[in-house]
C-alpha cells in the first residue's frame, strides 16, 4: 500500500486553499506540491484532493481501477457508491453523462455532486471562454484529454441553477475548477 | 509565534475542518446560497465569532498573516482575542495593517483600504437569513430562496419609504448576489454594501449559532436592493474624522463628556492611522526643507 500524505494536517490545507481559490477562480491554474506518491492510475493532484476531501461522510464513485480503489478505501475511509448517489464523482478522462450525476435540489443545492475529472494536460491563455463570478473578465483554459461534446452535456444542465455538479480538473499536480455558475465556450 | 503543541494546529480536528472546507467549497460554488454546516463548540459564546472563527480555522495555513477587526478596529476585545486565539493554536503571523494581510476575518466593517486578489476576508454572521424578520418559518424561507421569491423584502423597503420618505435600513441592507440569492451581508453598515459589488478578494460568511456558511467568490455582482425611484444611498455621518480629517470613510461618534461634547473619528483603525502617520511623515518633511 502506497503511502498518503507525509503531513495530513498541512498538506490537506494547501491543497484546500488550491482547490479554493481554483473554485473562486475558475480557469486559474492552481499547482499542488504534496509530494505524494499515489497508485499509478491517479495523478499526484487528484490524489491530493481526494486525500483533502474525501471521507467517511462522502460516497465516492470512480473508475480507476483496483489499486486506486484499494489506496483510497484505506486512506480516505469513504463508502463507495453508484455514480447517482455520490458527493464526489472520480473520472480518468471519460466522465459519465452530467444528467446521471446527483445535481441536489431547489432548496439543497449543495447536495450536488463534486465531479473530478484526471485530464492529460491543463494550460491558460488559449482554448475555452470563461465568464461569470470569480473571474474579471475573462480566462482561458485548454483542457487536453476530455471527451467530445464534454461543455455541450455541462451547458445542457445550465437551465437547472441553482442545482448542478461542480468539476474539479486535474492533471499531474496542477489542478483548475468550473463550479456549475462558469459559462463555457469553446475558444 | 510559539504554538501550543497540545492543540491540533488551527484549533480543530481534521474531520471538522474537511466538513467545514467542503462547506465552503460549495458556499463559493453557490454564490450568496447558505450551507448548512456541523458548527462545533468553540472556546468562546455564541456572537463572539463561532462562526468565522471556524471558517478561519479551515481556511489557515502557516504561512498566513491574520488580521481580525472589530467594527473596524484592531484593539477592542474581540479582535485582540481572536489574534491572540490564532496565534497560540496555529502560530501564525498576525499584523493590524490591512494591506499586510493575507486572511481578514471582521465583525461588522470591511476595511476602507481596497482589498487584493490575494486577500480573504472572512465575516462574522449573527443572522444570516435575510428574511427572518419576515418570515420566522425556516423551512419557507428555505422555499423562498428556492424560489428567489424575494417580494417580501421589496414590500418592507417599500414600507420603509411609505413610513418614513426612505430606505431606513442603516445596516444588514439586504443585497442581491450574481442576480440570484438574496443575501445578508452580516451587520456591516450599508456604507461598505458597494465595497462588496466585484471585490477582487474572496469573501466568506460564517455563522456558528445558527450553523450556516456562505460565500461570494471574487468579481462577482453583489447590488443593494432598491428602486428605481429610490435607489440606493450609502449613509455616511456628515463630518470629518477629527483625528486624521478624512472625508471619506466611515465614522463613529464617539461621547465625549456629559455635557453634550463629541467627536467623530474613523471607525478603522488601520486606515486611521496609517494616514495619521502619513500626515506626520509629510510634515516633518515640510519642516526639513
Amino acid at each position: 500500500m502506497r503511502p498518503g500524505f507525509t503531513d495530513p494536517v498541512q498538506d490537506g490545507q494547501s491543497c484546500f486553499r488550491a482547490v479554493l481559490e481554483a473554485l473562486s477562480r475558475p480557469g486559474r491554474i492552481q499547482t499542488v506540491a504534496s509530494g505524494l506518491t499515489p497508485p499509478a492510475a491517479l495523478a499526484p493532484a487528484t490524489a491530493a484532493v481526494l486525500l483533502t476531501l474525501v471521507d467517511a461522510e462522502t460516497p465516492l464513485h470512480h473508475d480507476a481501477g483496483e489499486e486506486a480503489d484499494a489506496w483510497l478505501r484505506f486512506h480516505c475511509g469513504c463508502p463507495m457508491a453508484a455514480a447517482g448517489d455520490a458527493a464526489f464523482v472520480l473520472s480518468m478522462g471519460q466522465p459519465p453523462a452530467f444528467a446521471s450525476l446527483c445535481h441536489g435540489t431547489d432548496e439543497e443545492p449543495e447536495r450536488g455532486a463534486t465531479l473530478i475529472i484526471q485530464v492529460k494536460a491543463l494550460e491558460e491563455g488559449r482554448g475555452w471562454r470563461l465568464r461569470g463570478p470569480g473571474i474579471e473578465h475573462e480566462h482561458r483554459l485548454h483542457v487536453e484529454g476530455l471527451p467530445e461534446g464534454f461543455l455541450a452535456d455541462r451547458a445542457s444542465r445550465r437551465g437547472l441553477f441553482p442545482r448542478g455538479v461542480d468539476v474539479v480538473l486535474c492533471a499531474e499536480d496542477r489542478l483548475a475548477a468550473l463550479p456549475r455558475t462558469t459559462l463555457a465556450e469553446e475558444g | 509565534m510559539n504554538r501550543d503543541e497540545a492543540y491540533n494546529f488551527a484549533y480543530l480536528d481534521e474531520n471538522t475542518k474537511r466538513m467545514i472546507r467542503r462547506a465552503l467549497l460549495k458556499a463559493v460554488a453557490i454564490p450568496g446560497h447558505q450551507v448548512p454546516f456541523g458548527a462545533r463548540e468553540m472556546p468562546l459564546p455564541y456572537g463572539w465569532g463561532t462562526g468565522g472563527i471556524q471558517v478561519t480555522a479551515a481556511v489557515l495555513g502557516p504561512k498566513d498573516v491574520l488580521k481580525v477587526i472589530d467594527q473596524g478596529a484592531d484593539d477592542t476585545t474581540n479582535a485582540v482575542s481572536i489574534r491572540r486565539f490564532f496565534n497560540r493554536v496555529a502560530g501564525v503571523e498576525t499584523t493590524t495593517h490591512t494591506a499586510d494581510a493575507t486572511i481578514i476575518q471582521t465583525r461588522h466593517r470591511i476595511p476602507e483600504a481596497r482589498l487584493t486578489e490575494a486577500q480573504i476576508i472572512v465575516y462574522q454572521v449573527p443572522m444570516p437569513e435575510p428574511l427572518f424578520r419576515l418570515e420566522p418559518r425556516l423551512a419557507e424561507t428555505k422555499r423562498m430562496h428556492a424560489l428567489a421569491d424575494y417580494g417580501l423584502m421589496h414590500v418592507k423597503l417599500y414600507e420603509d419609504i411609505a413610513r418614513h420618505g426612505h430606505i431606513a435600513t442603516s445596516y444588514s441592507y439586504p443585497v442581491m448576489v450574481d442576480g440570484r440569492y438574496l443575501m445578508s451581508p452580516s451587520p456591516i453598515p450599508a456604507f461598505d454594501n458597494p465595497k462588496m459589488d466585484r471585490m477582487p478578494a474572496l469573501q466568506l460568511f460564517g455563522a456558528g449559532r445558527e450553523k450556516r456558511i456562505y460565500a461570494v467568490p471574487p468579481y462577482t455582482d453583489v447590488r443593494s436592493l432598491d428602486f428605481e425611484d429610490h435607489p440606493f444611498r450609502p449613509h455616511r455621518a456628515n463630518a470629518c474624522c477629527e483625528l486624521c480629517g478624512s472625508r471619506t470613510s466611515y465614522l463613529d461618534e464617539v461621547v465625549t463628556d456629559d455635557r453634550g461634547g463629541r467627536m467623530f473619528v474613523c471607525s478603522d483603525t488601520d486606515y486611521c492611522e496609517t494616514r495619521q502617520e502619513d500626515q506626520r511623515a509629510e510634515n516633518a518633511k515640510g519642516a526639513a526643507a
